[in-house]
């Protein structure tokens, strides 16, 4: 299992640098929105995020379910949901290099980031744009589905553009990469919103900015470890 | 010798075959991992990482 525990290695590291980036970055960054957000969201609606009558389930944050208190353990939760997170990211990207033979370096690393950035921020973010809360949007469940089937899409399509040498599979990884754009995203019942627009937007240009850092440190970071780490077969 | 050369080659398939088993075991334990941070309906969950949820795009409410 040496190769196992080598990626598993890699990728504790990577997340943990690239968590704690993305921490710093979205507390800079896109937490003030949120938190901006959430007034126009209370003003609305007394502690309900469906604010939008007809936007799919009924989602309350109810009083009685066990969230963190704002401020300090609201952060830590932040920060460990986000060293988490980038500690899944880089699991999956760690292993799809070593399915071409691993990382050389941190130049390829972030080579790699910028597929991750493609695949799981700019593909889904299309379709699903970044949304703050009390924004509307359409059934849960659908959405995760489509945000899932088009990352799942849009990196098979650039396996098959990048790797395979073959004409007929490029215009495949084409088609997987165009599809779930032409079959489009869950849409809600009504646009209609209570955030501002001038405050969606910087919220969606803070978050693609931020998830566009974060993906080329995490890809930098692994591998630059890789290079270091001799194990791997 | 002549062991030598046949064994080489069967004992690289056996190296490659184990290889890709734990890229995927990798990779599975990558996804069970963003699973529960990103996608999980369990409402504590969400909440402990809603700022993240929302900072990533990932879906959310």
């Amino acid at each position: 299992m040496a190769i196992f525990r080598s990626i598993v290695f890699i990728a504790t590291l990577a997340g943990l640098m690239a968590g704690l980036a993305m921490t710093a970055m979205q507390f800079a960054g896109t937490v003030p929105l949120i938190l901006k957000a959430e007034t126009f969201e209370n003003a609305e609606l007394p502690h309900e995020h469906a604010a939008v009558p007809n936007a799919g389930a009924p989602h309350s944050h109810d009083e009685d379910e066990w969230a963190p208190a704002d401020g300090f353990e609201r952060s830590a939760y932040t920060a460990l949901a986000n060293v988490v997170t980038a500690i899944g990211f880089a699991l999956l990207l760690v292993a799809a290099a070593e399915l071409r033979g691993g990382m050389t370096g941190w130049r390829q690393g972030v080579v790699w980031g910028l597929a991750g950035f493609a695949v799981f921020t700019l593909a889904p973010g299309l379709g699903l744009p970044p949304e703050l809360p009390a924004m509307p949007a359409a059934e849960l469940d659908q959405r995760q589905i489509w945000w899932v089937a088009t990352a799942l899409a849009t990196g098979l399509g650039l396996a098959l553009l990048v790797f395979k040498r073959s004409a007929p599979l490029a215009i495949l990884g084409l088609a997987l990469i165009v599809a779930p754009h032409l079959i489009g995203a869950p849409k809600p019942d009504s646009f209609e919103s209570p955030i501002p627009t001038a405050l969606a937007h910087d919220f969606g240009v803070m978050v693609s900015v931020i998830s566009f850092v974060f993906w080329v440190v995490l890809g930098g970071t692994a591998g630059f470890i890789r290079s270091r780490v001799q194990q791997i077969a | 010798m002549y062991t030598q050369q046949t064994s080489l080659p069967i004992q690289a398939s056996v190296t490659s075959a184990s290889r890709l088993v734990q890229i995927g075991l990798a990779a599975f334990l990558g996804l069970f991992v963003l699973g529960i941070a990103g996608f999980s309906h369990i409402e504590a969950i969400h909440n402990a990482s809603h700022d993240v949820r929302h900072s990533l795009a990932f879906p959310c409410h």
